[in-house]
């Protein structure tokens, strides 16, 4: 275990007291965020750069651990109903100095905060793309998830796509009278689409792809291209279609003969308007919606929201926390789900490494035993929807048993206790090991992994780099210790951090990982023993009573740190939807230090470099 | 090779002596080719969203689709059959996969696995989705399920051998690569101010002329069909959408056509299943 | 020594090769033979070596809980009072909390008084959009609405046959006592009885009333 390195030394102070130096510091620029519900600061735009500073370097809150924008149109003051949030953490732990930049909703600008974190980048983009915010300053701001050229900026409130039946769900029109119809007999094209009033067809022109090369500063003059490449500086486009982008991800790369000069990755091939979709729905709907975010751990994605919508519920009447026995099967389901995680990163990523499938395969085999645990406990291997506000869908049963229906069906019928017992204390462990024993003193695998896409510390933080990611640079940065949450404070694991920062660093805190998560998971066998009998059962009300405000709820998820920002309305419009529901996505902010660590490494490092970050595009484009 | 069952091929008239049974089989040439065709279905390796964690779980060992003649995947559209469309479709992503389609050799057949690419899933009012490739390309089969499990492919690529068991080489329909001149490609959409299909620039142009006339684009009202009985309005803001739309005569003709013969396809399905 | 860890790998996908034969050494013939009840012990913890499921000739049954797209319960066609009446009274909490909102409920009306009656004239599931999610059964305050187990669905045209109506997706009450037992004696329980929650409470009521009377 490596000691601890830090960026900067600097005595990290407690929230309130930061916010009191912030207010002492800049007294005219920082105010007091007096909404009901609200929490953190509010930073007169024009002094945000150096508000930011301050707060990364004078307060050590230097972890940038989202960054969003919030229409509050028609629901706030109209000189400032667009705002940036801004959660800023102490990379040694602790709590969250949340600070908001706001501006009118017609010529929203809001500073750029990129030469702070450069971890901004990508989120401050999304903002860009999806509210229209401009951020002066910023290098590329470009379109991130839609196309160039595309209409609107579609997270506004006021934009409509072109299936628009009603702002909030349910809708009226399946009950009681619901003869059924599909959306496309409503569209004069029959599709999805829609065309402005004064589509001019003549001028027709697809900029998508002109403009993205415009923004990597390639250009589109293809004779100017000509008269000054000389040499065999190329430009390849890897993907959106392409074995190893571990989904529909794309990288455009400039290369100089073999080396990597520049990389920029180009994404939102699988933009599923998870959030334009989230805040129509209620807040229970949200629940499946979440299981098709990172699809390879479902149950961490449904406890993370979990979270943050109990923290808001938290704060209104009524509302009963999870009994102790849920707890301990949302941590048990969480922790499988890393090790389902971990199987198929590692099997991923020696695919990437010319490993073609034997690994993965045998990776595959454990993990199936491990969804045969998740189809009966939750009802399906994949979507599991298990958790619920105020605890989880059903308790574990006794018997985990299928039933003959089809033709042919062979019967399986297995005691669950017994079946998780052998398969904590023997099965993983056995397999672990011998994982370890092939492939860990590998000697191709250490010449391609050793020093290959080095990510230092500081600016593993500096790019908000999360999980494996961030501890692969020796940062013991982990949400269950920093900031805990559920049962993890009495658990006893520790936290695997990596030395140089490689790729062979984050494959070996991936395994050593896991090995932790099989610890936490043998600790949880006698409190399940223990707690048998109590009821898990979370809130009935399918339509649940939020409070109005603002949350922020995040769990370490294998992937990295999984966040939701829910803004709450309550029932200002009537109805009990999240005003705003934002998911800070780790697949998605791990890609932004992908241009840094793939510099001057060699062309077939790079698949490598992106298997190392683990990925999954449903969390990345949302 | 345990596969290669000769009785299974063996379709003709033609009597043949008992103790020749399982060695020689007189065969048409459409059931050999369909049996070849469908015994080494290639799938392109292409996987999209959720469904393709399914879809590589159900080539890995535990359901292994090797078993049916598909255990290589190839990364390239030149060298594979069938395009395993597995996930949401948008529309960023429409333009690749048509261009992937049209780089596959003949004979080649699209699956819709999942809701979502049958007919865009939970996330079919988002407005990056397609609803559904079929709007697109042509398919073959649909599986649905959110995800399909493996199991549930399989049955799927299973249907589409069956499918392919029942061509004929003697119907063009069945394999128009046997046609005259080149079969014909999908034209690639195009990304403007929302995607584009170019096969419906005719609609596009007569909707911007109406826009041009002050209406608005793009919307056209459900012609009250009475499915089952018409109901007095109570869905309020269904019918707030309907207000503002402009009924297109010959359109909703149109529509009401189309909608009556779903329905009597539906009706004499039922009626074939009972 | 250079090279020892490739040989180390090798070895132990060798092992593995081995073992798909050492684990037919030890079971015989009886591993894929269908008469034998060897299913779970291929499937099962100990389970080594090749694990592969022959799809179609044997089939992983689901487990209770599993959920695919949802069926609607109907009394059985030889029910004594009410023969393939719908448990189903259209309330509507279904179409409420289904998240991508694909089920769709016609309620019926009284001919003259034009009150509500509890059962659905229509009821319609677009299984393009259903995201298997399993909210309209947990909700579903009647036990009416439930996830199926049958997977098999693909098919050639979606336009006929995805859009699932009243008699496609109703199912007797039997059918969900078989794929789901132990949780179709929970809900029982719970309920009082095997019949509809209506059903019994009309008959608790009758048996008050009854009693109520005998007293006088």
């Amino acid at each position: 275990m490596t000691d601890q390195v830090l960026p900067e030394k600097v005595e990290t102070t407690d929230v309130d007291s930061a916010i009191a130096y912030l207010k002492d510091k800049f007294p005219s620029a920082v105010s007091d965020d007096t909404r009901d519900g609200y929490s953190g600061v509010i930073v007169d735009k024009n002094k945000l750069v150096d508000v930011a500073r301050a707060i990364r370097d004078e307060l050590g809150y230097n972890y940038l651990s989202s960054a969003t924008a919030v229409d509050y149109h028609t629901l706030g003051e109209p000189d400032s109903d667009m705002e940036m949030v801004y959660h800023a953490y102490p990379i040694t732990g602790g709590g969250a100095l949340v600070f908001k930049a706001q501006t009118p909703r017609d010529n929203p600008e809001i500073p750029s905060l990129v030469n702070v974190w450069p971890g901004a980048d990508f989120q401050e983009r999304e903002a860009y793309d999806l509210m229209g915010i401009r951020f002066p300053g910023h290098p590329n701001l470009k379109r991130i998830l839609m196309w160039e050229g595309f209409l609107g900026h579609p997270l506004r409130k006021d934009w409509k796509e072109a299936y628009y039946e009603e702002d909030h769900k349910p809708f009226s029109s399946r009950w009681p009278s619901g003869n059924v119809w599909r959306a496309e007999e409503k569209n004069a094209y029959g599709k999805n689409v829609r065309y402005p009033d004064d589509f001019d067809l003549s001028r027709l022109n697809d900029v998508s792809e002109e403009s993205l090369y415009e923004g990597l500063g390639l250009g589109v003059d293809v004779q100017a291209i000509e008269g000054t490449m000389h040499t065999d500086r190329l430009v390849v486009n890897m993907g959106p279609h392409h074995p190893s982008t571990h989904g529909v991800f794309r990288m455009v790369i400039t290369l100089d003969g073999e080396t990597i000069d520049t990389l920029e990755p180009v994404m939102g091939y699988l933009h599923r308007n998870h959030e334009k979709i989230g805040e129509r729905n209620t807040y229970l709907h949200n629940m499946p919606f979440t299981d098709r975010l990172d699809y390879l751990s479902s149950m961490g994605n449904n406890l993370g929201y979990a979270l943050a919508v109990e923290q808001l519920m938290a704060l209104g009447p009524r509302w009963n926390p999870p009994s102790y026995r849920a707890e301990v099967i949302r941590v048990l389901m969480a922790e499988l789900t890393r090790i389902v995680n971990h199987l198929w990163s590692i099997g991923f990523l020696l695919n990437d490494l010319g490993a073609f499938f034997t690994p993965m395969l045998y990776a595959n085999n454990e993990r199936e035993k491990i969804l045969d645990f998740f189809e009966g406990v939750a009802g399906s291997r994949l979507m599991c929807n298990y958790v619920r506000f105020g605890g989880v869908f059903q308790d574990i049963p006794e018997r985990i048993h299928s039933v003959q229906n089809m033709v042919n069906d062979r019967v399986r019928d297995f005691d669950s206790m017994k079946f998780l017992t052998e398969l904590v204390s023997e099965r993983l462990p056995r397999f672990l090991d011998e994982y370890e024993y092939y492939l860990s003193e590998n000697e191709i695998i250490k010449a391609r992994c050793i020093n290959v896409g080095v990510l230092p510390p500081d600016e593993a933080v500096g790019y908000s780099a999360a999980g494996p990611l961030l501890r692969g640079s020796g940062i013991p940065y982990d949400v269950r210790r920093a900031d805990p949450y559920s049962i993890y404070p009495e658990l006893d694991f520790d936290i695997p951090v990596g030395e140089r920062g490689d790729i062979y660093d984050r494959y070996t805190v991936r395994i050593r990982e896991m090995r932790e998560s099989l610890r936490i998971l043998r600790q949880l066998l006698p409190r399940l023993e223990a707690t048998k009998g109590e009821s898990v059962a979370g809130t009935n009300a399918h339509t649940p009573r939020v409070p109005v405000g603002e949350s922020y709820g995040r769990v370490e998820n294998p992937k990295g740190e999984l966040g939701f920002y829910v803004v709450s309305a309550g029932d200002a419009k009537g109805t009990q939807n999240p005003w705003r529901y934002h998911v800070r996505a780790p697949s998605f902010i791990n890609l932004t230090p992908l241009g840094r660590m793939s510099h001057k490494q060699k062309v077939a490092d790079v698949v490598t470099v992106l298997g190392s970050i683990d990925i999954v595009l449903g969390e990345t484009d949302r | 090779m345990a596969d290669l069952n000769l009785n299974e091929l063996h379709d003709t008239e033609f009597p043949l002596p008992e103790q020749m049974h399982g060695n020689v089989a007189i065969t048409s040439l459409s059931k050999l080719y369909n049996w070849s065709r469908r015994s080494s279905m290639w799938p392109l390796l292409f996987g999209l969203a959720c469904c393709a964690i399914e879809m590589i779980g159900t080539a890995a060992s535990r359901f292994d689709f090797s078993r049916f003649g598909m255990e290589v995947m190839r990364a390239t559209p030149r060298q594979s059959d069938l395009m395993i469309v597995s996930g949401t479709v948008t529309k960023k992503m429409v333009v690749p996969i048509v261009r992937l389609y049209n780089q596959m050799p003949e004979p080649k057949y699209v699956m819709a696995m999942g809701a979502c690419a049958s007919g865009g899933g939970p996330f079919k009012e988002g407005y990056n989705v397609v609803s559904g490739i079929d709007k697109y390309l042509p398919v073959d089969v649909y599986v649905p399920g959110c995800p399909p499990t493996p199991q549930a492919l399989l049955h799927g690529l299973i249907t589409l051998q069956k499918k392919i068991d029942g061509q004929s080489l003697a119907n063009l329909d069945d394999v128009p690569w046997y046609g005259v001149g080149p079969s014909e490609p999908t034209p690639i959409p195009i990304l403007g101010p929302d995607i584009i299909d170019p096969r419906q620039m005719d609609t596009i142009r007569r909707q911007a002329e109406l826009a041009a006339l002050g209406q608005p684009i793009g919307l056209r009202a459900l012609p009250d069909v009475p499915v089952y009985k018409p109901k007095p309005k109570k869905a309020v803001a269904a019918a707030a959408v309907v207000e503002e739309v402009v009924v297109d005569e010959e359109d909703a003709a149109r529509v009401m056509e189309l909608r009556q013969a779903a329905l009597a396809r539906k009706r004499a399905y039922d009626a074939s299943k009972s | 020594m250079y090279g020892k860890g490739i040989m180390r790998g090798l070895s132990v996908t060798l092992k593995h090769f081995f073992q798909t034969y050492v684990d037919d050494l030890r079971y015989g013939w009886r591993k894929y033979s269908p008469k034998e009840d060897n299913f779970e012990m291929r499937q099962g913890m100990a389970a080594q070596g090749a694990f592969t499921v022959q799809y179609p000739d044997e089939k992983l049954a689901v487990p209770e809980r599993f959920r695919f797209v949802p069926f609607l319960v109907v009394n059985e066609d030889d029910h004594p009072e009410a023969p393939g009446k719908d448990w189903c009274t259209s309330c509507g909490i279904c179409a409420k909390v289904c998240p991508p909102q694909c089920i769709w409920i016609v309620r019926s009306e009284d001919p003259n008084t034009g009150r509500p009656i509890p059962e659905p004239e229509a009821f319609f599931i677009d299984i393009d959009i259903c995201m298997n999610c399993g909210f309209c059964a947990e909700f579903c305050p009647f036990d009416a609405i439930k996830m199926d187990h049958d997977y098999e669905l693909a098919s050639y045209d979606r336009t006929t046959s995805h859009i699932h109506d009243k008699d496609h997706l109703s199912k007797p009450t039997s059918y969900w006592n078989r794929i789901a037992p132990t949780r179709a004696a929970e809900e029982a329980e719970a309920r009082g009885g095997w019949e509809h929650i209506d059903v019994i409470k009309e008959r608790k009521k009758a048996e008050k009333a009854a009693a109520k009377a005998a007293k006088k």
